[in-house]
């Protein structure tokens, strides 16, 4: 059934339906309304959740660390400082091979202090371990918290994974959402096993030990074998999840009009519906442009990137945060994806939206249209900045 | 009430905590976890933050710990094993956990008294069901004798030299025990590696209790108090004869001292026995501060005594 709800609901509404053991989550604009619901639920005997409402977000990834390795299906959600808080704990939430969903809704990272949208916080989190997915509406962020839910759970995955929905653009605005039925939902997420649980107290097992040089990089190998698996699993129950819904996901990126496209913008998060507005008002005056939208961010689905964009002659990488002192973090990824292509579009790095600045139609047109006449080089370029 | 015959004997049963470590020679750490473990009758899952006793017992691929046991980082026990408590009780109200399982955290003092700090307040004003064990050496020893908020007053420690200047440790330890009172948890108290039944009979009566305990437990180093390797109980014992540690407990908000020495043994016995505190027999000004620091123990002894008068809930709180 359609209905209208908000990013925040669209979270809460798959947590509820994925129904963790343990929630633990700690306030922070602009995610405080998912724990809010959450604590709805909990509060109303919806689900049999047990909140933790912990004093900071470390202590937030911590229980849910602890929660996880004594067998329990966890989940938690943040935002910008919160995530700069945990993310030592996302490390080790990886590193012990625990699957913890978290939203993350996107904010700026201080100074100055900003509540509003970029993705300084996700890329904050990009080397952390967990595999992460950019949406682009309400829907996608209902849709993949419940299939990240699945991959993280994957016997072959086992590692945290991170839905990154942008602050206020997604979290706070109201769209039409179409859920699955509660038992759709929950028979596509599936029942948690955990493996080696605390809790098992007859097989105890030490979880967390420290190892030398001699077994250091060998468990970090390992550790980047599952990620590797990402890829495979990714497909497999985004498959699935079509064939439950009907929906039309097909890979870890969606390319939008780009098929002989010779100008496109490669994006994450909800900059794709502006971007194919801008696509659509240029297309209709006969401009070959598309875009390039990335679901899948880590692991970077390198090769899909390549044969997506290989053949377009000039694209615009738009970064949502400014990786200090280097090209933009999404542009790194992308100009890897091509550097063995025989023929590759020149490519072109733009930073935009610092801080929740308006992104608008125009100011994406206006990129498209002049693309071919910037001179190609590792410049960053600004948009919809006062200089 | 445990004595070291049923101590044994529950030992014999279970070995939870394995030789094997590599613990310093004279640590006493492994003391109070052997103490503290064979006290609990039922299953138990443990915690540790990142500490001397995390890093000497869990090197991969082996391990010290023959029960369920996880380490996440410095900082967080508390909130790991809040984690590890709710994960209990969700998977208890499904039918996945059956057994009666209780948690305990060792921390050192460095992981609870300082970086912890947060995190175990938290988990003590939430009110999770579990023990939480500072193994309390006064230091952080495992990176090397640097001063923690536990350290004493005076003590040479490796970021509170003893200079030309500044004469070790400029600042009062905390009372981290205090602090813990003032979260009106269930039960609260002070033990040390010398007494070790009273440590085990402090578990078992703690252990009665749902929700929040809170043990701190005197833990000589002697490495990091520059002490004799085979002195480590003698070491704790004169803490408490000299009422620098005193043993005591306050359960459901009331309070008992458990020990009270009836010969009043100056401080400076204690000290003098500690290269961490030599400099005082030493510097023209050692005797002043010895006298300083001796003031401060009766200072709070008498404070002790004074609340265990008004908040004993005997006859002595009734008036």
């Amino acid at each position: 059934m359609r209905k209208v709800m908000t990013g925040h609901k669209a979270v809460a509404e798959a947590m509820r339906q994925i129904e963790p053991d343990v929630v633990a989550v700690y306030p922070i604009t602009p995610q405080s309304e998912i724990a809010e619901y959450y604590a709805d639920y909990v509060h109303d005997g919806i689900v049999h959740t047990e909140l933790v409402p912990v004093e900071s977000e470390h202590s937030a990834m911590s229980a849910c660390v602890g929660a996880a390795a004594a067998g329990a299906r966890v989940m938690t959600a943040t935002s910008s400082q919160g995530l700069a808080l945990l993310v030592e704990v996302l490390y080790i939430a990886a590193g012990m091979r625990l699957p913890i969903v978290m939203a993350l809704a996107n904010r700026s990272l201080s100074a100055p202090i900003n509540i509003h949208c970029d993705h300084s916080d996700a890329y904050l989190a990009r080397d952390a371990g967990a595999f992460q997915v950019f949406c682009e509406s309400a829907q996608e962020v209902y849709d993949y918290m419940l299939i990240a839910q699945r991959i993280a759970e994957h016997d072959k995955i086992r590692l945290p994974g991170i839905v990154n929905l942008d602050g206020f653009s997604l979290t706070h605005t109201s769209q039409v959402v179409e859920p699955l039925e509660d038992a759709v939902a929950k028979k596509f997420v599936g029942v948690f096993k955990p493996v080696h649980p605390l809790l098992d107290v007859d097989k105890p097992v030490t979880w967390g030990p420290f190892a030398m040089p001699d077994y250091y990089f060998e468990l970090k190998r390992a550790q980047q074998a599952a990620i590797e698996e990402v890829p495979t699993v990714f497909l497999d129950v985004q498959k699935a999840f079509v064939k439950t819904s009907g929906r039309a996901y097909a890979g870890f990126v969606e390319k939008y009009r780009l098929d002989d496209a010779d100008r496109a913008l490669v994006v994450l998060g909800s900059t794709a519906g502006t971007a194919k507005i801008a696509v659509d008002a240029l297309r209709s005056e006969g401009e070959k442009v598309g875009l390039l939208k990335v679901w899948l961010y880590r692991p970077f689905p390198y090769q899909a990137v390549a044969s997506a964009l290989e053949r377009v002659k000039h694209v615009a990488v738009l970064d949502r945060a400014i990786s200090f002192g280097a090209m933009g973090a999404l542009y790194s990824d992308v100009a890897t994806s091509l550097v063995r292509s025989q023929v590759r579009p020149a490519l072109h790095n733009y930073i935009y939206g610092l801080g929740g600045r308006d992104i608008t139609v125009e100011q994406l047109a206006e990129v498209l249209v002049g693309l071919e006449k910037v001179h190609p080089d590792e410049v960053l370029r600004y948009i919809g900045l006062r200089e | 009430m445990p004595n070291i015959k049923t101590l044994a004997q529950r030992e014999e049963k279970e070995v939870r905590f394995t030789p094997g470590h590599t613990l310093c020679a004279g640590c006493a750490e492994p003391m109070v976890v052997r103490t503290v473990l064979n006290a609990i009758e039922e299953p138990v899952v443990v915690a540790s933050p990142t500490g001397c006793l995390e890093v000497a017992t869990s090197r991969f691929p082996g391990t010290a710990w023959n029960v369920p046991w996880i380490h996440v980082a410095f900082e967080n026990a508390g909130a790991v094993i809040s984690g590890v408590e709710a994960a209990y009780k969700a998977l208890t109200k499904t039918g996945a956990v059956k057994k009666r399982i209780r948690f305990v955290v060792f921390g050192g003092d460095g992981g609870t008294y300082d970086i912890g700090l947060q995190a175990l307040s938290g988990a003590l004003e939430r009110g999770h069901d579990f023990l939480y064990v500072c193994v309390n050496n006064e230091a952080y020893m495992n990176t090397g004798v640097q001063r923690s908020s536990a350290t004493p007053r005076c003590a040479s420690a490796t970021t509170s030299p003893v200079g030309d200047e500044i004469p070790g440790k400029p600042q009062d330890r905390k009372d981290l025990t205090q602090i813990v009172v003032g979260h009106h948890v269930p039960y609260v108290g002070q033990a040390a590696v010398s007494n070790l039944i009273d440590l085990a009979n402090k578990v078992e009566r703690a252990m009665k209790y749902d929700g929040p305990k809170f043990l701190n437990v005197l833990t000589t180093c002697p490495l990091g108090w520059r002490t004799p390797r085979d002195s480590a109980i003698v070491q704790a014992k004169l803490a408490v004869e000299t009422r620098y540690w005193p043993l005591y407990e306050v359960i459901e908000e009331k309070y008992k001292i458990n020990y009270k020495p009836k010969a009043h043994v100056p401080v400076e016995e204690w000290l003098k026995t500690q290269g961490r505190f030599r400099h005082l027999f030493r510097d023209p000004q050692g005797k002043e501060r010895i006298a300083e620091f001796q003031a401060a123990v009766d200072r709070h002894w008498n404070d002790l005594l004074r609340k265990e008068q008004c908040l004993s809930g005997g006859e002595a709180g009734q008036g």
